[in-house]
């Protein structure tokens, strides 16, 4: 949606009315009739089109954005059409970046001369546009340049749907790419006028200024601009305004067309063309778009080249005959390259329905309009199919992926907090959703109807207001609940526990003290960092300390307890020795604040050390531990944390006792599961007391041998804790990745005690929840802690028919105990739209959820079936869904094709990856606890971990000059793509794996490692060396902006090439055949096609 | 007579023991026809100062089923160097180290003055003495300073090398490690859950050999080899340490909500506390103290719930049945006292609260073990710390006035058995010859175990006659019996002390005269006395009232001289003329009357009276009146309500309290302020001398009784008044009409009604 971009300087709450109105005008008025709302209007322009695409083809010129500043109301009807060009505009804009660049630079000067007379802009652009640095600008002008070379970004896909299915079903799209080919000149001319458009046209590039300016165009400008220049007949398809998106995924140019050939096996003549031949893209897009698309047949039809690609290229069967070029096929890099280039400089803006927001990999800013963030949620498809039917059909699964608490970049703003005072949240009578903006409001504002159960409902004396002509509420921006996706509710006491307001939270730091803990310095190290960590519990907004309590305790096979109560000279320590009966032996003094007790705590923590310096203890308990800090958060009353740093399998006499079952003789026999399935029911139960007690546990594990990962990590998988995991550590290679994440994991913000519900509107059901949580019903997901790491993947299925007119709507509720205390409600809404037509199903997928909702099934899977079941219905599944597209929404052509919807181009290699995971297919060198740890990691995962830890990204650091400071781009994970005179960087969130080619340049591995010679360079490093020149200096930058991406530091390790370390490494090479028998990347794809053909026949 | 007398007093100073009959009856008939038992009050560890322990071991005799030890009555062929045992005549060879023995050069123990003797044992390691502190916290923040204080006092007063232990309980109970530098360290037990002794062993790590957690001393192994020396340290290496955690100890910290009690987990500290001995220092002479302020609320041995609203158990509760907890605590404080003697270790109570606390249940833990029970309002009273301080007294040779892990051994020559012993001892079921099959108080052996005793520490034995009636006497032969003691000195010595006593037959028939002038009515009293009272414990108060009445009218229809059906006739001798009056104050005792008193404090009495000496026993019974006037120098006089006197100051010992009462005009005459005039400085003298006596008294009293200084109408009176006769009451008021005396408001019956009582039915041919 470009529209939205432009406008939503988004959750203007705090803001002044101006940018109220531009939101007011551009959601609503756009729809319904932009009129309205004049003044602020052509700031907004964005969003506004994006409804009315309906129009589009006539009317899309009308250059909204720069229309914006002056007339409004004849700009409002201008504004939509425009809009609806301007999707298709920009989508033809995008393709020059250079031009772009230049736009950028104006930017500045523009904003502030020219649109400075536009209201509501200036603010936009301030925020958006970040403009000012010239880092950004710099950043944006290497991405438009990509994309510039590369092909055309895909629009958001608003813009073609807004224009509902029938455009996208509609082979009517044709005809419209005839349009097309006018487009560009109706454009031209508005963009003269708008100055915005211009931008969207590749030649008008002049205009640009606009487009940069305008954020909103941004999106569109960005997107198009890949496309357009080269090809129109990808707009065409763009026609439908639906294509656009499509052409995103065309628009990786080489790579799509090989995608779209790909299909065909017989690859080797596609290629060529794509390179070379711009015309071939279009081949390209056919497989590319059918996908997206319509189905493809309307393409087949329309483009001849599409069809002769499956049959002309492809002698039928080439698949046998000739092995697969690589290059052939889609390549994730490419993808993710062009989503960036496309759609990573503008704004998402949420207003509209439906619309399938940039790849987890694109770094984008988003502007609350009324749906979530998709930082918040992202579903596997934004369109739904309306019948059970037409879902059994497609296989596609409806999952969401919600991250309730998900962190956002700084330029985006939290969820704005609304009090509704002693009554609390308003809600909705029968089906108790929330008050959000998809509540219709009735009898001028006396009721309102529920949009999720459509109950009537009255609002109560309080809230009630006036309804403006629109049947909007006059105050609908003034209140979050009412025009943005996500907000939170203060909570009433109602929404307590045992009706009393929660205290606030505590931190309990259970320690093991055993020998090994001991030994491997463990205990001094971590008692080190303590002392200083602890200034930095999380604390709410700007609150000057915590509200945190700690509490420590040690263990081996016994329990101590600490008083640390602020008058004590000396802690006092209390060991509990009946771990059979665990219980609390103090209250007064265990918890106590930081600031207060600073002198007791820092003694307590120079003395632990010392005190089991000459433990012989091994033996360790583990159950008694977490039952301790659970009872001793009962005893006061309230939620809170338990860090447990733990070494050893519990082989001490106590509930919860565990015996070694490492059995590799398990693997790939019926029995396999029960490596991942806890040994005792023990811990399900305990963590069902935390859950109760709002005590989340996570668990640091420093084993030098089997420790049970499975049955220890039940109590944080169910309480919503996170698990880490240091096999042999020792302090000088893992004291830096271990206090990192401590760091990490103590500062970051976490709520406590909450429970998550997931609201539809009629018609869909949330029936299945993957992640960390506990559940003791079928609808309510448990979350003892909940931090912005975790991820909760719900699934959803029909129980009754849906209605594309209202689509779908889902509200997530997450009612939490913030780390000061405070009882709230968080709530995400997101409006989905709804499908009769399988196409638009495929069109508006987002395969790395799918992937992520997949593994998350499949890694469920292990726990109850054989692994090689698993797999197997992991396949099927892949394969009934690419057939089904094949089936209903391809066009027709030779069965020896493979064609695939454009969304899901990357669904095999992603499978094959999960496929060939440690957990699906353990290689030799694999560990029970590893499956077990990665196992119960990727439950929690949103989708760009996923993303990441499936396909891991490799990047080539000495390719491009050394100047060049930005992000080098990722090649594919196959050996074929390292030179042996080059070094990667490779990472997939857990790892991170330095590779040095053979005859890398001496110079070069002087700078980076400071020795000489290739041969001196120590495999297996870990740190390297800090070193005074530009290479290094980036390479460690690059390292350090890695690592702070991900949730977990990652271990730096430096592998030789040839080195014996390589093989490790070479396991993450995803695309190649694995030693432990996955499969490539090419053999997969012939495989998943041979399967299709079968399902086809 | 006085011979007698002089007979009695000289072998109770040389033997401590007095016997009921100092001339035996001489078979077992006559025996039982003489209604008072034969018995004795035997004090094993009677102060003497003029007998210096031998430094070697005793000669026994070689029959296993004897194994007496020699003795002055043994006959001894000193050129064949043998002797033969008194009590199965077997002959021995004296060892090896009495060859030079003649009968100018005798050993000692053979020397007629040393019928009591004490060896020391050199053999075997020698063990510290043990303290181990169990202290409740869930006291007034007062109450807990001044305990605090007495406790850090009392570490003064240990030996140096003595280990001590801190217990600290109160919902949770903690078990203090006292090694540890730097942090202090606990270990601590749930209140509620009841464990067994390897639990609690498991628990404290004292299972396992050695747990290196403090590997920082090697040195320590050779002094305390035993691994609890973690949490039992000798004094003088954690003086500094212990005073300090002392000093820090704080209130339990747990809430206690409005309207209820403080969860107090005394069983399961006790418990524990014994649990931690047993396993590491068995069979060695240790001291569990535990001061409580309440009574147990939670867990086992719990005595009363935490709702305020529900008061704690009366006689009233347990007659009707209604005690609910008291069944299961008593036995689990029984369970733990037997452990805890069964290894020797005793257990003292200190109570100091307004309300009971549950001395009831735990009583078995003092008298099974010879502990101490001491019953107060406040540990901020000098009653406790004084009464505290006392028990680490020490005597003329610098030594503590107590004993460990004691063994009684009882053997007696062939006409006797052993029946029982009443006492803070526990039997050691040691079945032999000389037991009897007829048991009176703790029967069934002739061994006991006395854990904790001291110099004044006195057990009541009863013998049985077993001579048949034909079977005559060898002529001059005389009965004898062995005491055999050993016991944990408190220098840590072993010792043996044997007292060996011999007393001659008569026969009922032909020699009862001298039978009735050798009676100790003193002695009988108390020794009856106890016999009742441990019939008390188990028995219903009326019975045991019935039977004493039984048994005194038997004696007196035995001993007394009369004409049948003429009580005026009745007249008894010398030797038996107090006996009845002793018996009407024990009737009137707390000891056998509940009425007026809570069940914690009948227990307390009770407690006492099992283990004083016959001195301190026969106050207890009959409590000692002197009367301060001008008239006179103080004197005795009788405990009756015609002794209460207008213009005398009273000094009442009831052991238990001792109250000063001045009379109606010495009282006008204090307030009138005539003590501070300079010319009544004589009126001044009076009131003091009394004050004087009292603290003489208060000095050599333990445990200190409570003292009370009233006046006539003053409210404490009521304890004069409850214990004098009740000669003058509301109902004969006016019979006496005078001026002497002040009436008492009572139905009981005064001493002479009950004497006419008595006579009637003796001379009645009736009964």
């Amino acid at each position: 949606m470009n529209v939205n971009q432009s406008a939503p300087p988004v959750p203007p709450f705090g803001q002044p009315q101006p940018v109220y109105l531009g939101h007011h005008q551009s959601s609503y008025g756009g729809q319904p009739g932009s009129t309205t709302a004049p003044t602020s209007y052509g700031a907004y322009n964005g969003p506004v089109p994006g409804y009315q695409q309906t129009p589009p083809p006539g009317v899309s010129r009308a250059p909204p954005s720069s229309g914006a500043p002056p007339a409004s109301t004849a700009q409002g009807p201008c504004g939509q059409t425009a809009y609806g060009q301007f999707g298709q505009g920009d989508v033809q804009n995008g393709p020059s970046s250079t031009v772009q660049m230049q736009r950028l630079p104006g930017y500045q000067p523009f904003g502030s001369a020219i649109l400075a007379p536009v209201v509501s802009q200036p603010a936009v652009l301030q925020p958006y546009g970040p403009p000012p640095t010239s880092a950004q600008v710099t950043a944006q002008l290497a991405g438009m340049q990509i994309s510039g070379t590369v092909a055309p970004a895909s629009p958001p896909s608003g813009l073609g749907y807004g224009p509902p299915t029938s455009l996208a079903s509609a082979s009517g799209s044709f005809p419209n790419s005839g349009l097309y080919g006018s487009y560009p000149q109706g454009q031209a001319p508005p963009l003269g006028q708008a100055q915005g458009h211009p931008g969207t046209q590749p030649p008008q590039r002049p205009v640009p200024l606009q487009a940069s300016s305008f954020t909103p165009p941004a999106s569109g400008g960005p997107r198009m601009p890949s496309m357009t220049g080269p090809l129109l007949p990808g707009q065409s398809f763009g026609g439908p305004p639906v294509s656009q998106p499509n052409h995103v995924s065309s628009p990786a140019p080489q790579a799509l067309p090989p995608g779209t050939q790909m299909t065909g096996p017989p690859g080797p003549p596609l290629p060529p063309m794509h390179s070379s031949q711009q015309p071939g893209y279009q081949l390209q897009q056919n497989g590319s778009f059918g996908p997206t698309r319509g189905p493809q047949s309307n393409y087949g039809s329309p483009y001849p080249g599409a069809a002769a690609f499956g049959s002309q290229p492809g002698p039928p069967q080439p698949l046998p005959a000739k092995r697969l070029d690589p290059d052939a096929i889609p390549s994730p890099i490419q993808v993710i390259e062009d989503d960036r280039n496309n759609r990573g400089s503008e704004p998402f803006v949420t207003g509209v329905r439906g619309q399938v927001p940039p790849l987890v990999t694109t770094n984008f800013l988003v502007k609350d309009q009324g749906n979530a963030s998709p930082r918040y949620i992202r579903c596997t498809s934004y369109n739904i199919p309306c019948t059970s039917d037409m879902a059994k059909q497609a296989q596609v699964p409806l999952a969401a992926v919600i991250k309730p608490l998900a962190r956002l970049p700084p330029e985006e703003a939290s969820p704005y907090v609304v009090d509704h005072g002693e009554s609390g949240p308003l809600r909705c009578n029968r089906c108790k959703a929330y008050m959000c903006p998809f509540m219709q409001f009735v009898e001028g504002g006396r009721r309102f109807q529920c949009c999720f159960c459509s109950c009537i409902n009255d609002v109560p004396p309080q809230y009630f207001q006036h309804l403006d002509h629109t049947g909007k509420r006059v105050d609908a921006y003034d209140r979050p609940e009412l025009s943005l996706g996500s907000y939170e509710f203060l909570a009433t006491v109602d929404y307590c526990k045992n009706n009393k307001f929660p205290s606030p939270p505590a931190f309990i730091f259970m320690i093991d003290v055993s020998y090994n803990a001991i030994r491997s310095g463990l205990v001094r190290l971590l008692c080190e960092e303590l002392k200083s960590l602890l200034d930095f519990l999380p604390r709410e907004g700007g609150a000057e300390e915590s509200a945190i309590r700690v509490g420590f305790v040690t263990y081996n096979k016994v329990l101590h307890f600490y008083n640390v109560k602020s008058s004590l000279a000396q802690p006092q320590m209390m060991v509990v020795s009946d771990v059979g009966d665990m219980f609390v032996p103090l209250l007064d003094g265990f918890l106590v604040n930081i600031n207060e007790s600073q002198a007791v705590i820092t003694s307590l923590l120079d003395q632990i050390p010392e005190m089991f310096a000459d433990t012989r203890e091994t033996e360790t308990v583990f159950a008694p531990v977490i039952q301790a800090g659970m009872e001793a958060l009962k005893a006061a009353e309230c939620a809170g944390k338990l860090f447990l740093f733990h070494t050893s399998l519990p082989i001490a006499e106590a509930p919860g006792k565990l015996k070694n079952r490492d059995d590799r003789k398990l693997i790939n026999t019926d029995k396999e599961k029960t490596l991942f399935q806890p040994q005792t029911g023990a811990y399900q139960t305990l963590a069902k007391e935390c859950v109760a007690q709002g005590c989340c546990v996570d668990l640091f594990l420093f084993p030098n041998q089997y420790v049970d990962v499975a049955t220890l990590s039940v109590v944080p998988q169910l309480t919503g804790g996170s698990v880490y995991k240091y096999a042999c550590f020792q302090v000088e290679n893992d004291q830096e990745r271990f206090l990192s994440d401590l760091r990490r994991d103590v500062q970051k913000v976490v709520g406590f005690d909450a429970v998550m519900r997931v609201r539809t509107s009629t018609g869909i059901r949330a029936v299945d929840f993957f992640g960390a949580f506990y559940m003791n019903n079928t609808t309510d997901v448990e979350l003892a802690g909940l931090d912005g790491d975790k991820t909760v993947t719900v699934e959803f299925k029909h129980d009754d028919r849906l209605n594309e007119e209202n689509g779908a709507l889902l509200q997530c509720a997450l009612l939490y105990t913030s780390c000061a205390g405070q009882r709230r409600l968080r709530i995400h809404n997101l409006a989905l739209n709804c499908c009769t037509q399988l196409a638009d199903l495929y069109r508006n997928c987002e395969t790395d959820t799918l992937i992520n909702y997949m593994a998350k099934f499949a890694y469920r899977g292990v726990l109850s079936s054989p692994v090689k079941t698993v797999r197997d219905t992991l396949i099927t599944q892949c394969a009934q869904i690419l057939a089904c597209y094949r089936k209903n929404c391809a066009s027709p052509s030779s069965a020896g094709q493979l064609i695939l919807p454009e969304c899901m181009k990357l669904l095999p290699v992603y499978l094959n990856c999960v496929l060939k995971s440690d957990v699906l297919q353990p290689g030799a060198e694999v560990t029970t606890d590893d499956r077990a740890y990665v196992r119960q990691l990727v439950t929690s995962m949103d989708v760009a971990e996923t993303n990441v830890f499936f396909y891991p990204r490799l990047l080539p650091l000495t390719k491009s000059p050394i100047e060049n400071t930005t992000e080098p781009p990722a090649v594919r994970a196959s050996e074929e793509r390292l030179s042996n005179g080059d070094i990667y960087l490779l990472e997939n969130g857990l790892n991170l794996f330095l590779w040095v080619g053979a005859s890398v340049q001496q110079g070069v591995v002087q700078s980076l490692f400071g020795v000489s010679s290739f041969s001196q360079i120590t495999s297996g490093l870990s740190v390297l060396p800090v070193l005074d020149n530009l290479l290094s200096k980036k390479v460690q930058g690059l390292i350090d902006s890695l690592r702070a991406q991900r949730s977990r530091y990652m271990k730096l390790i430096v592998v030789k090439q040839e080195d014996k370390l390589e093989t490790l490494f070479k396991h993450f090479l995803v695309e190649d055949k694995s030693l432990s028998g996955g499969a490539s990347y090419v053999d997969f794809l012939c495989h998943m096609h041979k399967e299709i053909r079968q399902l086809l026949s | 007579m006085a011979t007698y007398l002089e007979f009695i007093q000289q072998n109770e100073e040389r033997d401590g023991v007095r016997f009921s009959w100092n001339v035996w009856p001489s078979s077992r008939l006559e025996a039982t026809r003489m209604v008072v038992p034969l018995a004795c009050i035997l004090t094993p560890l009677k102060e003497r100062p003029d007998l210096p322990p031998v430094q070697y071991e005793p000669v026994l005799c070689s029959r296993p089923t004897c194994r007496a030890i020699l003795n002055p009555l043994c006959q001894v062929d000193y050129r064949a160097k043998l002797w033969a045992c008194n009590f199965c005549f077997q002959r021995n060879q004296f060892p090896p180290a009495y060859a030079g023995i003649s009968e100018v050069n005798q050993p000692a123990e053979l020397m007629p003055q040393f019928s009591t003797v004490e060896y020391v044992i050199q053999r075997g390691a020698q063990s510290p003495l043990i303290f181990l502190y169990v202290v409740d916290t869930c006291l007034e923040e007062d109450d807990l300073q001044a305990l605090k204080e007495s406790l850090q006092m009392s570490l003064s007063l240990l030996p140096p090398d003595a280990l001590v232990g801190l217990i600290t309980f109160g919902r949770m109970v903690q078990v203090h490690e006292l090694s540890c530098e730097g942090i202090s360290k606990s270990y601590v037990f749930r209140g509620t859950k009841d464990l067994t002794a390897k639990q609690i062993q498991d628990m404290l790590g004292l299972t396992k050999p050695a747990v290196p957690v403090h590997p920082a001393r090697p040195a320590q192994p050779q002094e305390h080899p035993s691994i609890s020396s973690r949490f039992l340290q000798p004094i003088h290496k954690i003086d500094m340490n212990l005073t300090d955690l002392l000093g820090e100890l704080q209130r339990d910290p747990w809430p206690v909500p409005q309207g209820k009690r403080p969860l107090r987990s005394t069983g399961v500290a006790l418990s524990i506390a014994v649990g931690l001995l047993e396993g590491t220092f068995p069979n060695t002479g240790a001291r569990i103290m535990l001061f409580i302020g309440g009574p147990p609320t939670q867990g086992p041995g719990m005595v009363v719930g935490d709702e305020l609203k529900v008061p704690i158990r009366s006689w009233h509760d347990i007659e009707k049945d209604n005690a609910r907890f008291m069944k299961k605590a008593t036995k689990h404080y029984e369970m733990l006292a037997n452990r805890a003697a069964a290894n020797g270790h005793c257990i003292d109570i200190y109570a100091c609260a307004l309300d009971q606390t549950g001395l009831l249940e735990m009583k078995c833990c003092t008298n099974l073990t010879g502990g101490h029970m001491v019953m107060g309002d406040s540990f901020n009273t000098s009653l406790f710390k004084q009464t505290f301080q006392r028990i680490f007294s020490k005597d003329f040779n610098g030594n503590f006035r107590m004993a460990f892990g004691a063994t009684l051994e009882v053997k007696t020559s062939r006409e006797l058995k052993v029946a029982g012993a009443i006492g803070p001892c526990v039997s050691l079921n040691v079945k032999g010859p000389c037991v009897s099959e007829n048991e009176l108080g703790v029967g069934g052996t002739s061994q006991w175990k006395i854990c904790g005793l001291d110099p004044t520490s006195t057990l009541g034995i009863y013998f049985e006659v077993v001579n048949q009636h034909n079977a005559p006497i060898p002529q001059g032969g005389r009965g004898a019996i062995q005491f055999v003691t050993h016991y944990q000195h408190s220098s840590t010595q072993r010792r043996i002390r044997v007292t060996t006593i011999a007393r001659n037959w008569a026969d009922a028939q032909s020699q009862l005269k001298h039978i009735e002038a050798a009676f100790d009515q003193e002695a009988a009293a108390v020794l009856m006395a106890r016999l009742g009272v441990f019939r008390a414990e188990s028995e219903e108060g009326p019975d045991v009232l019935r039977w004493l009445d039984r048994q005194l009218i038997r004696l007196c229809q035995k001993f007394g001289q009369y004409t049948k059906e003429d009580p005026a006739s009745f007249r008894l001798s010398d030797s038996f003329s107090l006996y009845p009056q002793f018996m009407f104050h024990l009737r009137r005792s707390p000891f056998l009357q509940v009425f007026n008193n809570s069940p914690d404090e009948s227990s307390y009495y009770r407690h006492h009276f099992a283990r004083q000496d016959l001195t301190q026993s026969l106050i207890m019974i009959q409590p000692i009146l002197y009367s301060y006037s001008f008239h006179g120098p103080p004197e005795p006089v009788l405990l009756d309500s015609s002794s209460i006197l207008a213009d005398r100051i009273l000094l009442m010992d009831t052991f238990f309290q001792i109250v000063i009462y001045l009379g109606e005009t010495i009282a006008q005459w204090q307030k009138a302020g005539y003590q501070d005039m300079p010319e009544y400085e004589n009126f001044k003298h009076l009131l003091q001398a009394p004050l004087d006596d009292a603290q003489e008294i208060l000095h050599a009293r333990f445990p200190m009784p409570r003292y009370i200084n009233t006046e006539h109408g003053g409210s404490q009176a009521r304890f004069l008044l409850s214990k004098v006769n009740p000669s003058q009451t509301h109902n004969n008021l006016y019979a006496w009409g005078q001026e002497t005396g002040a009436p008492i408001l009572t139905d009981d019956v005064s001493l002479q009604v009950f004497m006419d009582h008595l006579k009637k039915l003796a001379v009645s041919s009736a009964c």
